[in-house]
């Protein structure tokens, strides 16, 4: 039998001085917390959406910031400011050569260059064979690049081990060399090549120092599969040439002064070429110049164009799972219905219901994007560490993400909260 | 001293097609601090119409209703969800309790909406369910409780803010006979503590427990009889710690 206790006092005392402060933000999260734990795995699919947008968007942006950073780096190694000068196209007897097949520069233009040129840094001509290297029983093929000191300008070379050679050592044509990282490696090994003594068409070299390494270039050839030595000792030791071609080069590669005209230099170099070449007004260029740092920008453009593509698609599943939120609430406002009018009768305010509901709607998409946070930060490491793609995870996008999803907890939250708390109490109280 | 409900040409005028449905019409009623009365009629007379109005859930379309002394029949939703908090408190035929929620955090709700303290809510919320006998059941939630104490919670929570009236719509709708006295039993001895009280009913047994009677007909109020209160406690030989 029930035993009711008889009120002895008066009702409960007076609430202290009301605050009106009305629902308080924690308090609304505790709510809807409250409400989402109540339905877990609804609320789990339904952040699901969110946690796949977000994921995608750290990972996309993630791989496609690796992607340029390669570029960029790869557009460093080349050495910045740099124009390349090949011979072009030449024609003999109406049998196209190709470019650079006949050597139509010197030595002399190469040196000639910065004097003509002020805004040119430095300018180096290259004469350039790919010859066997020998040291003890090991022997390498490799590209052999006779040149100036003014080429370690030009391309940003730096030493790893020893020295570069000097002009004295240059104009002199002393027998000395340096290896680029992979020849040392491969002749060398372990062993520093420094002192050491190679042979190249059965002449001895001294190894004077070792490249610092570079990487691939952007055309994905190995940069430090190179040999480099004065460009008179070439000549003289390891590329004898007939009379006519004894001062020629294959290239020049010029550095532009920091801050000067690219296209300007470019026009310069062709003006030069054509008055030292004596080319007259109606015949075509005698070389071709190549700017590679450009060739790299427009690669880097195409891996930025990429990127932003995946990050758009991932930015649609975002969308998608904003719209998933906002079902997933809608349906909770309906279900709702009554516990919203009884809310209400008790006097909470339209604000109050407004607050707790959109609440509820930013954790859910908060949850995801943590989630999402999480899985695509381990899944673009992972991708870096396993998979050998090079990752950049960007922070900032990571950061975006989170509050992207908070936004749209915001966005698609905000009108099935305002139809919550637009309901009418009396035909809330009554819905079935 | 202000009366607690004072309604002078109170009507609720709904459009409907071409016409008008005049759920409440003209009512004049005044009701003192501490009365328990109950509003009867069959359905369709206006009696829910009337508690709505009272209960500022709804706004009336003419006449003016004053709540302790302030005019209510014009303010804003917003200030009118304030009143609702500050003054009344309601009571179900159906209950309306949160169903995840235990018996506690039922009756503390509604003190979430004011900005009162936790500790102090919990306070409040164990004083009132220790004045409806469900103390040691605080930490059930409503399908662990029978329908007379789910409705007993429903109470508790309607007495937590200190409300200076409780309207009921039909409260022992949902109970059998004999709980049905207990809670009317209940109701009493709040009433005689001092609560006042509005009960709607369309039964005249129920009506026939509070000491006024409001007859409702086609939207007017027909009948207005002060009675004596039958005691329900007596009848249901419910005892009384």
């Amino acid at each position: 039998m029930n035993v009711i206790a008889r009120p002895t006092a008066t009702p409960l005392p007076p609430l202290p001085e009301d605050r009106r402060a009305g629902l308080s933000l924690a308090e609304a999260g505790g709510a809807a917390l409250g409400a989402l734990a109540a339905n877990k795995l609804r609320a789990a699919l339904t952040a699901l959406g969110i946690f796949i947008g977000v994921a995608a968007v750290i990972v996309t942006v993630a791989v496609g910031a690796g992607a340029r950073q390669q570029v960029l780096s790869q557009i460093q190694s080349l050495g910045a400011n740099l124009l390349l000068v090949w011979g072009a196209n030449v024609r003999l007897g109406g049998v196209s050569l190709g470019a650079g097949m006949r050597p139509n520069m010197s030595w002399d233009d190469a040196q000639a260059i910065p004097r003509e040129i002020p805004a040119v840094e430095a300018a180096a001509g290259v004469t350039r064979q790919q010859l066997q290297v020998v040291y003890g029983n090991q022997n390498w093929a490799t590209w052999v690049n006779g040149t100036d000191p003014a080429w370690f300008t030009a391309h940003e070379w730096t030493v790893s081990e020893g020295r570069f050679f000097t002009e004295e050592e240059a104009s002199s044509g002393r027998k000395v060399t340096l290896l680029g990282a992979t020849v040392a490696e491969s002749l060398f090994g372990e062993e520093n090549p420094v002192g050491r003594e190679v042979r190249i068409r059965s002449t001895p070299f001294e190894v004077i120092g070792v490249l610092g390494r570079k990487g691939q270039n952007p055309m994905g050839q190995d940069q430090d599969d190179v040999v480099v030595m004065p460009y008179w000792t070439a000549r003289r030791s390891v590329m004898g040439a007939p009379r006519a071609f004894a001062r020629s080069v294959g290239s020049i590669s010029v550095k532009v002064a920091e801050g000067e005209n690219m296209a300007a230099v470019e026009e310069e170099l062709r003006a030069f070429f054509r008055q030292r070449h004596r080319v007259a007004a109606n015949e075509s260029d005698t070389v071709s110049i190549r700017n590679l740092s450009e060739i790299a920008a427009t690669r880097d453009a195409s891996a930025r164009t990429l990127s932003l593509l995946l990050a758009a698609v991932a930015a649609v599943s975002l969308l998608v799972g904003g719209i998933g939120v906002m079902n997933i609430m809608l349906v909770s406002v309906t279900e709702r219905t009554r516990e919203i009018g009884l809310r209400l009768a008790v006097g909470a305010r339209r604000a109050d219901i407004l607050r707790q509901f959109l609440l509820e709607a930013v954790l859910l998409a908060l949850l995801g994007g943590a989630a999402g946070v999480a899985v695509g930060v381990g899944l673009a490491y992972a991708l870096g560490s396993f998979g050998g793609w090079p990752v950049l995870v960007q922070w900032d996008a990571v950061a975006l993400a989170v509050a992207v999803s908070a936004v749209t907890g915001l966005f698609f939250g905000y009108w099935p909260a305002r139809r919550a708390a637009s309901l009418d109490p009396i035909q809330a109280l009554r819905h079935e | 001293m202000h009366p607690l409900i004072e309604t002078r040409g109170l009507s609720r005028h709904f459009p409907s097609g071409d016409g008008v449905v005049k759920a409440l019409d003209g009512v004049d009623v005044t009701i003192h601090p501490g009365e328990f009365v109950a509003a009867m009629g069959p359905s369709g007379s206006g009696k829910s119409t009337f508690l709505n109005l009272v209960g500022c859930l709804d706004q009336p379309t003419q006449g003016t209703y004053r709540l302790a002394g302030e005019e209510v029949g014009s303010l804003s939703p917003e200030r009118l969800a304030e009143v609702r908090g500050e003054r009344i408190g309601f009571v179900f035929q159906s209950f309306h309790l949160l169903p995840r929620e235990d018996a506690l955090a039922n009756v503390m709700m509604p003190m979430m909406y004011r900005g009162i303290p936790p500790r102090l809510r919990r306070e409040r919320a164990e004083m009132a369910l220790e004045r409806v006998g469900l103390r040691e059941r605080m930490r059930h939630t409503p399908s662990q409780l029978s329908g007379g104490q789910q409705q007993r919670v429903a109470i508790a929570r309607a007495l937590v803010c200190g409300p200076e009236l409780i309207l009921a719509d039909e409260p022992t709708g949902a109970l059998d006979s004999r709980t049905g006295l207990e809670i009317m039993a209940l109701f009493q001895a709040l009433n005689r503590a001092g609560v006042s009280i509005l009960c709607v009913t369309h039964d005249a047994d129920v009506a026939a427990f509070a000491g006024r009677t409001l007859r409702f007909r086609d939207g007017r109020l027909v009948d207005d009889d002060r009675h004596l209160p039958v005691d329900a406690a007596a009848m249901a030989g419910v005892p009384f710690a």
